[in-house]
């Protein structure tokens, strides 16, 4: 009995914080926009009883997905996000690994501190850091004006509003979230196994290769999902950050809803972006399935 | 079969060692984990480093494998300074007190890796894996990860894959530890075999002394980052040069006493002066002296029992039961004319040890007359004390009560308070069964041994 409740605890939380909002935006990518408040139809009218649930059902349709592939904008805008956050989960993993690799070598009394420092950044607002990126990065910025000053260029570089500057912002947002799963993977690592790799005739280098990466698959795994599912859809980011050639499916979002205010398309083209981060999702279950039964 | 004869490189003056560490210091911050070590060991050799934890054994074999350097001397492979060469350099190959195994890889390729490192031919390491695996007897186990296998499986797989670039050397950090005993008894014969048919050296870290005396062609017993004493494991057991090695190999009765000369005698056996002579027949050392016409008797029910009933079975008891004579009392058989057996021969010579008001001192023949006047310990090991209800004719003899019996099947092991309550442990062989056996607790027993049983050494 109490474990049946406790089953059901996680479930309750799932159903209440995805899967009724899933519903409902499912239900307005089946509708018709319309001058209204919401904007769209049909309404479930209950009043009606029976007839008006009918209605409410037969009004429901696919022409809102038909028409995301009218126009190959969205089919552009899905690829070129899938292609910057492909990018930018790739940098991640180059500028984390060695980060959370010098953590766990770190002397374990300065390991809670490291930690602390990676983790420090989440206490200020994410939009107030991004917007200090725009400071940083701008022509007249901080790194351009320190460049300059050193004499390294004379021209300021036209970072801000480029893709340059949509991967630094979210390379330098989502890190914690690469260099965590790492470093708890290499932190758990026995050294020894390095030494008999060496013991055995392999240089530092290979021991790195065949024993420390392969060891720390389950992280680096982890981690490359933990950026790339939640950049995929980023909107903050390429809008503060990026230029107008810059093209991301959650900018697209954004906008159909906003400014175009067309809440069935806004929410097709949120179902196709959900569908298609389902893919990773599951592998990434899968992954983390294999890696458990491989584990101890 | 590791104390053939033949084979004793280090008596050999000309013999060149395969490793060599000279005065090597080994500091940990202002910690010395290895104090200024001098060691040879030899080709061919299986040997033992024995010492309680802590005491720089596991900092001796990373020296050697090349994951720690000395702070002071040198340690030399086939006269080779090794200091700067990388571990992935040396023809050392070590198996790890952790095993160490990959857990990523089974069991085929955790025994490939070295091999693949150096970049053989596919045919070749398939043909030595396979090797490895049936000298190990793993093959069926070649697919499974570590993680599915057993604890004693997981120690052989180490094995086998430290063995698999046929090392020169070979070093084994605590390799049986996490066995039970008899998975670990049959480990060392099979290491044993492993080491003659491969003539690797084996250097091998242990802090279970019966190990040590078990596999090992000679043994390093060590004490806070020092070596004690280095001999091959009979010498180790029947002449410590310390109580320290006396003490931490096997069980050891220890008197405390003074030294006083004893009279040298016409002719002093050169043997018997000698201060480390062995007791020429260790095993003839130790026989329960007993007095003429003792003999076993059954006692009155075995009597009733074989008279009224078992008599139709085996016939009627001799009056003289049938048994072997009684062991002679110990004797030097390099010894003139055997005296008869109630006033033993003492030789002539070695020292007397005074260690209490009230008993006559006791008598060590083999103990050297330099030492009179010192204070000295008189190391017995307890199978080699006597102990008999009756007053036995011995050239030592110490009276006591029985206060504790340890059954260990093959043996019994009887703790006897003396008067002044130093407890003695004597160790005798179970040929009788428990239920026919005399000596029981709270029996005053006396207990005897030879004047060449004990160890005399410095305090
Ligand atoms: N890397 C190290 N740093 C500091 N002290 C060490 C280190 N390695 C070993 N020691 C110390 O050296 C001593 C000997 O250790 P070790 O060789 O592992 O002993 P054991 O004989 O049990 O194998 C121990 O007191 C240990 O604490
Ligand atoms: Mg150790």
């Amino acid at each position: 009995m109490r474990r049946a409740v406790l089953i059901v605890i996680p479930y309750l939380w799932l159903l209440a914080l995805f899967l009724i909002p899933f519903v409902i935006v499912l239900k307005i990518s089946l509708s018709d926009v319309a001058l209204a408040r919401p904007p769209y139809m049909p309404q479930l009218d209950l009043s009606e009883g029976w007839a008006g649930i009918r209605d409410f059902f037969a009004a429901l349709d696919f022409e809102n997905f038909v028409f995301l592939t009218t126009d190959d904008l969205y089919f552009k805008a899905y690829l070129s996000s899938l292609r910057i956050a492909v990018t930018a989960t790739l940098i991640t993993l180059v500028v984390g690994y060695p980060i959370a690799y010098g953590m766990a070598r770190a002397a374990p009394e300065w390991r809670p501190t490291l930690l602390m420092l990676v983790i420090l950044p989440f206490w200020t607002s994410f939009l107030i850091r991004v917007y200090s990126w725009m400071g940083i990065l701008s022509n007249e910025g901080v790194l351009n004006q320190f460049l300059i000053g050193l004499g390294v260029i004379g021209e300021p570089l036209q970072i801000l509003n480029t893709n340059t500057a949509v991967y630094i912002g979210i390379v330098y947002t989502y890190l914690p979230f690469m260099i965590l799963p790492i470093y708890a993977a290499l932190e758990k690592m026995d050294e020894s196994l390095l030494e008999a790799a060496e013991d055995l005739g392999a240089s530092r280098l290979s021991a790195f290769w065949l024993v420390t990466v392969p060891l720390s698959r389950s992280g680096i795994v982890a981690g490359c999902f933990l950026v790339l599912i939640p950049s995929i859809g980023e909107f903050v980011i390429p809008s503060l950050l990026g230029g107008s050639d810059t093209l991301m499916i959650g900018k697209v979002l954004w906008e159909e809803f906003f400014s175009n205010r067309d809440w069935p398309v806004a929410s097709a083209v949120a179902v196709i972006l959900l569908l298609i981060l389902i893919i990773p999702i599951v592998l990434f279950q899968r992954s983390e399935d294999k890696a458990r039964e491989a584990g101890k | 079969m590791v104390n053939e004869k033949s084979f004793a490189p280090w008596d050999d003056p000309d013999a060149r060692p395969l490793i060599r560490f000279e005065r090597v210091t080994k500091r940990f911050g202002d910690f010395t984990a290895i104090d200024d070590l001098t060691l040879d060991i030899y080709e061919r050799e299986f040997f033992a480093l024995l010492g309680p934890s802590g005491c720089g054994k596991t900092t001796m074999m990373r020296m050697l494998a090349g994951f720690e350097e000395p702070s002071e001397g040198q340690i030399l492979l086939s006269g080779r300074d090794i200091a700067h060469v990388p571990p992935n350099k040396r023809a050392v190959n070590m198996m790890f007190q952790s095993y160490a195994l990959f857990p990523h890889l089974s069991v085929w390729d955790n025994i490939a890796f070295g091999l693949r490192r150096e970049g053989k031919p596919k045919e070749q390491i398939e043909a030595r894996v396979q090797e490895m695996l049936r000298l190990t007897r793993l093959e069926k186990f070649a697919r499974r990860k570590p993680h599915q296998i057993s604890g004693g499986q997981r120690q052989r797989v180490a094995l086998a894959r430290s063995l698999a670039k046929a090392p020169k050397l070979l070093l084994l950090d605590e390799p049986l530890g996490a066995l039970d005993r008899k998975l670990r008894e049959e480990t060392q014969f099979e290491l044993m075999d492993i080491q003659e048919k491969t003539g690797t050296t084996f250097v091998i870290v242990t802090h279970d002394q019966e190990e040590a005396m078990t596999v090992a062609s000679r043994v390093a017993v060590m004490d806070e980052g020092r070596i004690v004493q280095v001999a091959t494991p009979d010498v180790i057991y029947e002449a410590p040069t310390s109580v320290y090695v006396a003490d931490f190999i096997g069980d050891v009765n220890l008197i405390r006493g003074t030294a006083r000369a004893r009279d040298a005698g016409p002719a002093p056996e050169p043997d018997a002066a000698a201060p480390e002579a062995v007791d020429p027949v260790p095993g003839a050392a130790a026989p329960l002296p007993q007095p003429e016409g003792r003999r076993p008797q059954p006692n009155a029910m075995g009597k009733w029992l074989h008279d009224r009933v078992l008599y139709r079975i085996l016939g009627r008891r001799p009056d003289e039961p049938r048994q072997l004579p009684p062991p002679e009392p110990a004797r030097a058989p390099a010894q003139p004319a055997p005296a008869p057996a109630a006033t033993p021969e003492i030789p002539p010579g070695g020292i007397e040890i005074r260690w209490s008001e009230d008993t006559p001192p006791l008598i060590a023949a083999n103990g050297d007359p330099a030492l009179d006047g010192k204070p000295v310990v008189l190391a017995l090991r307890p199978e080699k004390l006597g102990i008999a209800r009756e007053r036995p004719a011995a050239a030592n003899l110490l009276q006591g009560k029985v206060i504790d019996i340890g059954y260990l099947g093959n043996i019994s092991t009887y703790h006897v308070e003396l008067p002044d309550g130093t407890m003695v442990k004597a160790q005798i062989t179970n040929t009788r069964r428990v239920s026919r056996r005399d000596i029981t607790w709270e029996d005053e027993v006396w207990l005897s041994f030879s004047p060449t049983a004990g160890v005399v050494l410095e305090e």
